[in-house]
Protein backbone atom coordinates (compact mmCIF):
# COMPACT_ATOMS: atom_id res chain seq x y z
CA UNK A 1 0.00 0.00 0.00
CA UNK A 2 1.94 3.22 -1.26
CA UNK A 3 -0.76 5.75 -2.87
CA UNK A 4 -2.62 8.00 -0.26
CA UNK A 5 -5.37 7.97 -1.98
CA UNK A 6 -5.94 4.26 -0.08
CA UNK A 7 -5.93 4.89 2.92
CA UNK A 8 -9.63 7.15 1.74
CA UNK A 9 -12.93 6.50 3.19
CA UNK A 10 -14.47 3.78 1.51
CA UNK A 11 -17.72 2.54 2.60
CA UNK A 12 -17.07 -1.06 1.68
CA UNK A 13 -14.73 -1.52 4.66
CA UNK A 14 -17.27 0.50 6.85
CA UNK A 15 -17.46 -1.65 10.38
CA UNK A 16 -14.39 -3.92 9.41
CA UNK A 17 -11.07 -3.16 10.26
CA UNK A 18 -8.77 -1.32 8.29
CA UNK A 19 -5.24 -1.69 8.11
CA UNK A 20 -2.74 1.50 7.45
CA UNK A 21 0.02 3.15 8.50
CA UNK A 22 -0.08 5.52 11.35
CA UNK A 23 1.87 8.42 9.09
CA UNK A 24 -0.79 7.96 6.40
CA UNK A 25 -3.83 7.83 8.69
CA UNK A 26 -2.74 11.35 10.46
CA UNK A 27 -1.53 12.42 6.45
CA UNK A 28 -5.07 11.96 5.17
CA UNK A 29 -6.49 13.63 8.10
CA UNK A 30 -4.41 16.55 8.18
CA UNK A 31 -4.86 16.74 3.96
CA UNK A 32 -8.98 16.58 3.92
CA UNK A 33 -8.96 19.71 6.61
CA UNK A 34 -6.29 22.58 5.75
CA UNK A 35 -7.61 25.19 7.63
CA UNK A 36 -6.49 28.32 5.62
CA UNK A 37 -5.42 31.51 7.02
CA UNK A 38 -5.82 34.01 4.42
CA UNK A 39 -2.97 36.45 3.85
CA UNK A 40 -4.60 38.74 1.48
CA UNK A 41 -2.73 41.37 0.56
CA UNK A 42 -3.22 43.07 -2.53
CA UNK A 43 -4.83 42.08 -5.95
CA UNK A 44 -4.43 38.53 -5.84
CA UNK A 45 -6.51 38.21 -2.91
CA UNK A 46 -9.38 39.23 -4.86
CA UNK A 47 -8.90 35.76 -7.09
CA UNK A 48 -8.84 33.97 -3.71
CA UNK A 49 -12.01 35.46 -2.75
CA UNK A 50 -13.54 33.95 -5.64
CA UNK A 51 -11.79 30.78 -4.80
CA UNK A 52 -14.02 30.92 -1.60
CA UNK A 53 -17.26 31.67 -3.42
CA UNK A 54 -19.17 28.99 -4.92
CA UNK A 55 -18.05 29.22 -8.96
CA UNK A 56 -14.95 28.15 -7.89
CA UNK A 57 -15.51 26.35 -4.39
CA UNK A 58 -12.70 25.86 -2.58
CA UNK A 59 -14.62 23.49 0.14
CA UNK A 60 -14.72 20.83 -2.75
CA UNK A 61 -11.20 20.55 -1.03
CA UNK A 62 -12.05 20.28 2.43
CA UNK A 63 -10.33 23.74 2.59
CA UNK A 64 -13.30 25.99 3.05
CA UNK A 65 -13.12 26.86 6.79
CA UNK A 66 -10.52 30.48 6.00
CA UNK A 67 -9.80 31.86 9.52
CA UNK A 68 -8.93 34.68 10.15
CA UNK A 69 -7.06 33.75 13.29
CA UNK A 70 -3.87 32.69 12.76
CA UNK A 71 -4.14 30.55 16.16
CA UNK A 72 -7.13 28.68 14.05
CA UNK A 73 -5.49 28.09 10.95
CA UNK A 74 -2.63 25.57 9.33
CA UNK A 75 -2.04 27.41 5.82
CA UNK A 76 -1.19 30.47 5.68
CA UNK A 77 -2.04 31.49 1.61
CA UNK A 78 -0.11 34.97 1.21
CA UNK A 79 -2.26 36.76 -1.88
CA UNK A 80 -0.36 39.65 -2.96
CA UNK A 81 2.67 42.08 -2.54
CA UNK A 82 4.61 41.97 0.92
CA UNK A 83 6.38 45.33 1.56
CA UNK A 84 9.26 45.15 4.01
CA UNK A 85 6.96 47.14 6.09
CA UNK A 86 4.40 44.40 5.90
CA UNK A 87 6.81 41.84 6.09
CA UNK A 88 7.07 41.74 9.66
CA UNK A 89 3.48 41.29 10.38
CA UNK A 90 3.44 38.36 7.95
CA UNK A 91 6.41 36.51 10.19
CA UNK A 92 4.59 37.62 13.43
CA UNK A 93 1.17 35.77 12.08
CA UNK A 94 3.33 32.66 10.61
CA UNK A 95 4.99 32.72 13.97
CA UNK A 96 1.55 32.72 16.02
CA UNK A 97 0.04 29.79 13.64
CA UNK A 98 -0.09 26.11 15.20
CA UNK A 99 2.04 23.49 14.29
CA UNK A 100 2.24 21.75 11.31
CA UNK A 101 1.66 24.91 9.11
CA UNK A 102 2.32 25.32 5.54
CA UNK A 103 2.92 28.30 3.49
CA UNK A 104 1.62 28.88 -0.14
CA UNK A 105 3.01 31.19 -1.85
CA UNK A 106 0.39 32.83 -4.29
CA UNK A 107 1.30 35.09 -7.41
CA UNK A 108 4.32 36.58 -8.56
CA UNK A 109 4.42 38.99 -5.75
CA UNK A 110 4.07 36.68 -2.91
CA UNK A 111 7.08 34.33 -5.17
CA UNK A 112 9.41 37.01 -6.04
CA UNK A 113 8.41 40.66 -5.77
CA UNK A 114 6.74 40.49 -9.24
CA UNK A 115 6.62 43.75 -10.66
CA UNK A 116 6.97 45.25 -8.07
CA UNK A 117 11.19 45.78 -8.51
CA UNK A 118 11.36 48.53 -6.07
CA UNK A 119 12.86 50.14 -2.43
CA UNK A 120 9.72 49.28 -0.24
CA UNK A 121 8.91 46.00 -1.45
CA UNK A 122 10.49 42.43 -0.12
CA UNK A 123 11.22 40.70 -3.33
CA UNK A 124 10.09 37.02 -2.18
CA UNK A 125 8.08 35.99 1.17
CA UNK A 126 10.40 32.96 1.15
CA UNK A 127 13.16 35.15 2.82
CA UNK A 128 11.14 35.56 5.46
CA UNK A 129 8.82 32.61 5.87
CA UNK A 130 9.71 29.01 4.16
CA UNK A 131 7.20 28.34 1.62
CA UNK A 132 5.90 25.32 0.58
CA UNK A 133 3.85 25.66 -2.75
CA UNK A 134 4.53 28.32 -5.48
CA UNK A 135 2.24 29.61 -7.94
CA UNK A 136 2.92 31.49 -10.78
CA UNK A 137 0.33 34.29 -12.14
CA UNK A 138 -0.47 37.62 -11.85
CA UNK A 139 -3.12 37.44 -10.53
CA UNK A 140 -3.05 33.68 -10.36
CA UNK A 141 -6.08 32.14 -11.86
CA UNK A 142 -8.62 30.62 -9.02
CA UNK A 143 -8.23 27.00 -10.74
CA UNK A 144 -4.07 27.47 -10.05
CA UNK A 145 -5.17 28.31 -7.14
CA UNK A 146 -7.12 25.22 -6.41
CA UNK A 147 -4.21 23.22 -8.35
CA UNK A 148 -1.58 24.57 -5.91
CA UNK A 149 -4.25 23.43 -2.74
CA UNK A 150 -4.28 20.24 -4.29
CA UNK A 151 -0.40 20.05 -4.55
CA UNK A 152 0.17 20.78 -1.24
CA UNK A 153 -2.37 17.81 -0.35
CA UNK A 154 0.11 15.74 -2.29
CA UNK A 155 2.99 17.40 -0.27
CA UNK A 156 1.14 16.59 2.99
CA UNK A 157 0.68 12.87 2.02
CA UNK A 158 4.08 12.27 1.79
CA UNK A 159 5.09 13.89 5.13
CA UNK A 160 6.79 11.74 8.37
CA UNK A 161 4.41 13.23 10.58
CA UNK A 162 4.17 10.64 13.29
CA UNK A 163 8.00 11.35 14.10
CA UNK A 164 7.14 14.95 14.29
CA UNK A 165 4.06 14.19 16.50
CA UNK A 166 6.56 12.02 18.52
CA UNK A 167 9.57 15.08 19.22
CA UNK A 168 7.30 18.03 19.24
CA UNK A 169 8.52 20.74 16.88
CA UNK A 170 10.47 19.07 13.96
CA UNK B 1 -10.01 81.25 -12.02
CA UNK B 2 -11.78 84.40 -13.10
CA UNK B 3 -10.26 87.30 -14.11
CA UNK B 4 -11.77 89.20 -11.88
CA UNK B 5 -10.47 87.34 -9.00
CA UNK B 6 -7.20 86.73 -10.39
CA UNK B 7 -6.72 90.71 -10.43
CA UNK B 8 -7.49 90.98 -6.83
CA UNK B 9 -5.59 88.34 -5.56
CA UNK B 10 -2.58 90.25 -7.01
CA UNK B 11 -3.44 93.61 -5.92
CA UNK B 12 -3.83 92.04 -2.39
CA UNK B 13 -0.66 89.97 -2.91
CA UNK B 14 1.45 91.75 -5.67
CA UNK B 15 4.83 89.74 -4.99
CA UNK B 16 3.19 86.73 -6.26
CA UNK B 17 4.23 85.49 -10.55
CA UNK B 18 2.01 83.71 -12.30
CA UNK B 19 3.37 80.39 -13.55
CA UNK B 20 3.42 79.66 -17.04
CA UNK B 21 3.78 76.17 -18.07
CA UNK B 22 0.60 74.99 -16.33
CA UNK B 23 -2.64 73.78 -17.68
CA UNK B 24 -4.13 76.05 -14.53
CA UNK B 25 -3.60 78.99 -13.08
CA UNK B 26 -0.66 78.99 -10.78
CA UNK B 27 1.30 81.02 -8.91
CA UNK B 28 4.89 81.14 -7.46
CA UNK B 29 4.81 82.42 -3.82
CA UNK B 30 7.83 82.93 -1.61
CA UNK B 31 7.80 81.20 1.72
CA UNK B 32 7.05 84.09 4.10
CA UNK B 33 3.29 84.41 2.65
CA UNK B 34 2.34 81.91 1.35
CA UNK B 35 -0.02 80.74 3.98
CA UNK B 36 -1.82 84.17 3.89
CA UNK B 37 -2.01 83.51 0.23
CA UNK B 38 -3.68 80.01 1.12
CA UNK B 39 -5.73 81.23 3.63
CA UNK B 40 -7.26 83.98 1.57
CA UNK B 41 -7.88 81.26 -1.65
CA UNK B 42 -9.44 79.29 0.96
CA UNK B 43 -11.83 82.25 2.91
CA UNK B 44 -12.59 84.36 0.24
CA UNK B 45 -11.93 83.32 -3.61
CA UNK B 46 -14.09 79.86 -2.52
CA UNK B 47 -10.78 77.48 -3.12
CA UNK B 48 -11.83 75.63 0.15
CA UNK B 49 -10.76 71.99 -1.58
CA UNK B 50 -7.18 71.08 -0.89
CA UNK B 51 -7.31 68.50 -3.46
CA UNK B 52 -2.99 67.70 -4.05
CA UNK B 53 -0.24 68.75 -1.68
CA UNK B 54 3.00 67.03 -2.66
CA UNK B 55 6.30 68.18 -3.54
CA UNK B 56 9.22 68.11 -6.37
CA UNK B 57 13.06 67.75 -5.98
CA UNK B 58 15.04 69.79 -8.73
CA UNK B 59 18.12 67.71 -8.16
CA UNK B 60 20.68 70.10 -8.96
CA UNK B 61 18.79 73.46 -9.04
CA UNK B 62 19.91 76.34 -6.64
CA UNK B 63 16.85 75.83 -4.48
CA UNK B 64 16.41 71.76 -4.49
CA UNK B 65 12.74 71.71 -3.07
CA UNK B 66 9.70 73.29 -3.66
CA UNK B 67 6.01 72.46 -2.52
CA UNK B 68 3.18 72.62 -4.11
CA UNK B 69 -0.65 73.04 -3.00
CA UNK B 70 -3.30 72.43 -5.63
CA UNK B 71 -6.70 74.06 -4.58
CA UNK B 72 -10.37 73.49 -5.63
CA UNK B 73 -13.04 75.52 -6.13
CA UNK B 74 -16.12 73.53 -5.72
CA UNK B 75 -18.50 76.17 -7.39
CA UNK B 76 -16.92 77.36 -10.60
CA UNK B 77 -14.63 73.88 -10.86
CA UNK B 78 -11.41 74.91 -10.88
CA UNK B 79 -7.95 74.69 -9.99
CA UNK B 80 -5.22 76.98 -8.69
CA UNK B 81 -1.88 75.87 -7.91
CA UNK B 82 0.41 77.36 -5.07
CA UNK B 83 4.39 76.55 -5.37
CA UNK B 84 6.45 77.35 -2.82
CA UNK B 85 10.52 77.10 -2.69
CA UNK B 86 12.02 75.53 0.21
CA UNK B 87 15.03 78.38 1.29
CA UNK B 88 16.92 75.10 2.78
CA UNK B 89 18.11 72.46 0.72
CA UNK B 90 20.50 70.49 3.21
CA UNK B 91 17.65 70.35 5.51
CA UNK B 92 14.58 71.74 3.81
CA UNK B 93 11.30 72.81 6.31
CA UNK B 94 8.34 74.76 5.60
CA UNK B 95 5.38 75.81 7.85
CA UNK B 96 2.33 72.99 8.32
CA UNK B 97 -1.06 73.93 6.25
CA UNK B 98 -2.72 70.98 8.37
CA UNK B 99 -4.26 74.11 11.10
CA UNK B 100 -5.72 75.46 7.80
CA UNK B 101 -7.00 71.63 6.20
CA UNK B 102 -6.96 69.16 8.50
CA UNK B 103 -6.52 66.86 5.52
CA UNK B 104 -3.09 68.13 4.74
CA UNK B 105 -2.22 66.30 7.74
CA UNK B 106 -1.39 62.90 6.31
CA UNK B 107 -0.60 64.53 2.83
CA UNK B 108 2.49 66.40 4.76
CA UNK B 109 3.59 63.01 6.29
CA UNK B 110 3.75 61.55 2.97
CA UNK B 111 6.07 64.44 1.83
CA UNK B 112 8.05 64.12 4.68
CA UNK B 113 8.42 60.32 4.50
CA UNK B 114 9.44 60.26 1.25
CA UNK B 115 10.97 63.72 0.44
CA UNK B 116 12.41 64.48 3.70
CA UNK B 117 10.48 68.17 3.73
CA UNK B 118 9.88 68.88 7.59
CA UNK B 119 6.59 70.99 8.06
CA UNK B 120 6.82 72.52 10.96
CA UNK B 121 4.19 73.15 13.44
CA UNK B 122 2.72 69.41 12.51
CA UNK B 123 1.18 67.45 15.56
CA UNK B 124 3.04 64.22 14.22
CA UNK B 125 5.20 64.43 11.81
CA UNK B 126 6.25 60.67 11.31
CA UNK B 127 6.68 58.60 8.16
CA UNK B 128 4.08 57.36 7.10
CA UNK B 129 4.48 54.67 3.94
CA UNK B 130 7.92 53.27 5.34
CA UNK B 131 8.91 52.32 8.69
CA UNK B 132 10.23 54.85 11.39
CA UNK B 133 13.91 53.30 10.98
CA UNK B 134 14.01 53.70 7.62
CA UNK B 135 16.82 56.04 7.21
CA UNK B 136 16.24 57.24 3.71
CA UNK B 137 13.71 59.87 1.47
CA UNK B 138 12.94 57.63 -1.87
CA UNK B 139 11.13 60.35 -4.13
CA UNK B 140 14.29 62.50 -3.79
CA UNK B 141 16.61 62.38 -7.35
CA UNK B 142 19.80 60.71 -5.33
CA UNK B 143 17.60 57.71 -4.55
CA UNK B 144 17.77 54.89 -6.87
CA UNK B 145 14.52 52.90 -7.98
CA UNK B 146 16.05 50.12 -6.79
CA UNK B 147 16.59 51.10 -2.93
CA UNK B 148 19.63 51.07 -0.93
CA UNK B 149 20.75 48.20 1.47
CA UNK B 150 19.48 48.76 5.12
CA UNK B 151 18.05 47.08 7.93
CA UNK B 152 14.91 45.08 8.15
CA UNK B 153 12.02 47.07 10.53
CA UNK B 154 11.78 44.07 13.07
CA UNK B 155 15.28 42.82 14.89
CA UNK B 156 13.49 39.75 16.21
CA UNK B 157 13.10 38.81 12.65
CA UNK B 158 15.85 39.89 11.37
CA UNK B 159 18.27 37.90 13.88
CA UNK B 160 16.09 34.83 13.28
CA UNK B 161 15.67 35.06 9.50
CA UNK B 162 19.09 36.81 8.12
CA UNK B 163 16.78 38.66 5.87
CA UNK B 164 18.22 42.43 5.16
CA UNK B 165 16.65 45.42 2.95
CA UNK B 166 18.65 44.73 -0.33
CA UNK B 167 18.25 46.58 -3.80
CA UNK B 168 15.56 44.97 -5.93
CA UNK B 169 16.84 43.73 -9.43
CA UNK B 170 16.25 45.80 -11.77
CA UNK B 171 15.96 45.50 -15.57
CA UNK B 172 18.08 42.24 -16.58
CA UNK B 173 16.98 40.93 -13.33
CA UNK B 174 15.65 37.53 -13.19
CA UNK B 175 11.63 38.35 -13.49
CA UNK B 176 10.35 39.29 -17.13
CA UNK B 177 7.32 39.57 -19.34
CA UNK B 178 7.31 39.00 -23.09
CA UNK B 179 6.22 41.19 -25.53
CA UNK B 180 4.65 40.65 -28.87
CA UNK B 181 4.32 37.34 -28.53
CA UNK B 182 0.94 35.45 -27.72
CA UNK B 183 -0.71 36.07 -24.90
CA UNK B 184 -0.02 33.03 -22.37
CA UNK B 185 3.88 33.88 -22.97
CA UNK B 186 3.12 37.59 -22.24
CA UNK B 187 2.70 36.09 -18.60
CA UNK B 188 5.46 37.75 -16.09
CA UNK B 189 8.17 34.89 -15.52
CA UNK B 190 11.75 34.16 -14.24
CA UNK B 191 14.17 34.44 -17.27
CA UNK B 192 16.65 32.73 -15.87
CA UNK B 193 17.25 31.53 -12.24
CA UNK B 194 20.88 30.70 -12.34
CA UNK B 195 21.06 33.90 -10.34
CA UNK B 196 19.49 35.97 -7.89
CA UNK B 197 20.08 38.63 -5.84
CA UNK B 198 22.09 36.70 -3.70
CA UNK B 199 24.11 34.61 -5.96
CA UNK B 200 25.83 36.91 -8.80
CA UNK B 201 25.41 37.18 -12.65
CA UNK B 202 27.70 34.62 -14.31
CA UNK B 203 30.12 36.18 -16.89
CA UNK B 204 29.74 35.36 -20.25
CA UNK B 205 33.53 33.66 -20.29
S1 LIG C 1 0.93 38.88 -8.54
FE1 LIG C 1 -0.16 40.44 -9.75
S2 LIG C 1 -2.32 40.20 -9.19
FE2 LIG C 1 -1.08 39.18 -7.60
S3 LIG C 1 -0.76 40.71 -6.01
FE3 LIG C 1 0.97 40.81 -7.41
S4 LIG C 1 0.43 42.42 -8.90
FE4 LIG C 1 -1.46 41.78 -7.85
Amino acid sequence: MTSGSEYGYNSKVEGNVVVTKLDAAVNWVRKNSVWPMPMGLACCAIELMAVGGSRFDISRFGMEVMRFSPRQSDCMIVAGTVTYKMAEAVRRIYDQMAEPKWVIAMGACASTGGMYRSYSTLQGVDRIIPVDVYISGCPVRPEALLDGLMSLQKKIEREHSVPQLIKGRS
Amino acid sequence: MLEEQKTELLSRFPDLTERKDCTYLAFNVAESQFKKVLQALRDDFGYSFLSNLTAVDWDSAENRFSVVYILFNMTSSNYVGVNVVCADSENPAIATVSDLWPAADWHEREVYDLFGITFTGHPDMRRILMWDSYPYHPLRKDFPLAGKPTDFPSDDVRERMGTTVLPAPMAGGPFTAGTGCSMHKMEPHAKDQSWNEKKTKPTAE
